[in-house]
């Protein structure tokens, strides 16, 4: 693939996050965990600008984008642009958002230029007004307890498996799940 | 839970997640066991017509069904493409359009030069009552697992993700269905198989965004 001007902080962002996901992917934490924090102010100056009516919708935006690309990164290729990929999921995301609040007058700012999703950082992460880890607390247990112990905790899946007594695949399975069911209830407007 | 906390919770053990298989395992599961059960509905509500390996000597009948398959491949690659957040639909209308532009031309030459009065049979055929019907029916399987595939990738334009899925289904349905169907001629092909396709398709447009959201 040809690449020019390789000297567009567009395209050292584009090209640091990528690697970054790719060697998370690859099962690298420590580059995932980076990948995301950027990701997630990145998004946030993404959303701040189109939400600027509501600005207390952007922190939960900005987490349920972020939900999103971790259950769906399944889906993303390490030869396709990331700013494409994230572009099209925090879109989305913020019109599903909109769709939800359609009932209540337009907010909104249009937000068509892809290349604007990962342009702007803000780090000031604020506190969401939904509190996720409530809504955690409501999965079932077979999808609360590994995700408590793994994710949380920071145990190994066998660890989590020995101590639930659950097996090493239901925990895997558990956590993703239950990532998916918390997502689920966002959407569902809770 | 502040989203610092959020971002460390995903991260935490990331790689020890089950990661689903992606867009190409699920479609092939999908339209494996898809198109086996839309075999196993076509042996029990249908079966295979006799003359079929007397059939399969003639020119049309491999039309009809490279007519069948290229619409198939086709819709296989735009419900890839638009599982996947971010890729474009890339060439997969234009491999959508030219089979059917291309049996509507055949259909329409030979219409033109059949007698007036042999035009409608060419249309009609015998089956054209059934013809929509079993391609609907049949589709139902692949319908039903496509679905499933789409629904565990992340598609953003719903609509047309459900109705590529839905074309999916009805282009197998139609392809096992060729090995019953006893019309060979285009402009029963043009209209009736048509027809038959877009049922399945526009139930998936209109289903879509209510079964794929994410």
């Amino acid at each position: 693939m040809q690449r020019t001007g390789t000297g567009d902080p567009a395209n050292a962002t584009e090209e640091r996050l990528r690697e970054a996901l790719v060697r998370g992917l690859a099962g690298d934490a420590a580059a995932y965990h980076g990948f995301l924090k950027e990701l997630g102010s990145r998004l946030r100056a993404f959303f701040r600008k189109r939400l600027a009516r509501a600005p207390d919708e952007v922190e939960d935006l900005v987490q349920e984008t972020l939900l999103a690309v971790h259950n769906q990164r399944h889906t993303y290729d390490p030869d396709q642009p990331l700013t494409a990929w994230v572009h099209a999921i925090a879109k989305y995301k913020f019109v599903d958002l909109v769709r939800r609040r359609a009932r209540r007058e337009n907010i909104t700012d249009p937000l068509d230029d892809a290349n604007e999703v990962l342009a702007a950082s803000d780090t000031d992460a604020s506190e969401a007004r939904r509190d996720l880890a409530q809504l955690l607390r409501v999965l079932p247990d077979r999808q609360r307890l590994p995700i408590l112990h793994v994710k949380i905790e920071g145990l190994s899946v066998l660890e989590t498996a020995r101590l639930t007594g659950m097996s090493v695949s239901a925990v895997k399975i558990g956590v993703h799940r239950g990532l998916k069911a918390l997502a689920a209830m966002i959407r569902g407007g809770r | 839970m502040k989203t610092d906390d959020l971002v460390t919770m995903l991260a935490t053990g990331a790689g020890a997640d089950e990661r689903p298989p992606g867009a190409n395992r699920r479609f092939a599961l999908a339209i494996g066991w898809g198109a086996l059960g839309t075999s196993l509905l076509m042996a029990v509500l249908l079966g295979v017509r006799d003359d079929l390996a007397q059939s399969t000597g003639l020119p049309m009948f491999w039309v009809k069904f490279a007519f069948v398959a290229a619409l198939t491949a086709a819709s296989v690659v735009a419900a890839l493409r638009l599982s996947r957040p971010g890729v474009s639909l890339g060439r997969a209308p234009i491999a959508l359009a030219a089979p059917l532009l291309a049996i509507w031309a055949l259909a329409g030459v030979v219409l033109l030069a059949a007698e007036p009065a042999e035009r409608s049979a060419l249309v009609f055929g015998e089956t054209w009552v059934w013809c929509p019907l079993n391609i609907t029916v049949l589709s139902m399987p692949v319908w039903a697992t496509s679905m499933w595939a789409m629904k565990g990738l992340a598609p953003t334009r719903l609509h047309l993700a459900g109705a590529a899925c839905g074309l999916l289904a009805g282009a197998v349905g139609a392809l096992v269905y060729t090995l019953h169907c006893p019309e060979l001629a285009a402009p029963f092909l043009a209209v009736w198989y048509v027809l038959g396709l877009l049922v399945p398709t526009a139930a998936g447009a209109l289903i879509g965004p209510r079964l794929l959201r994410w």
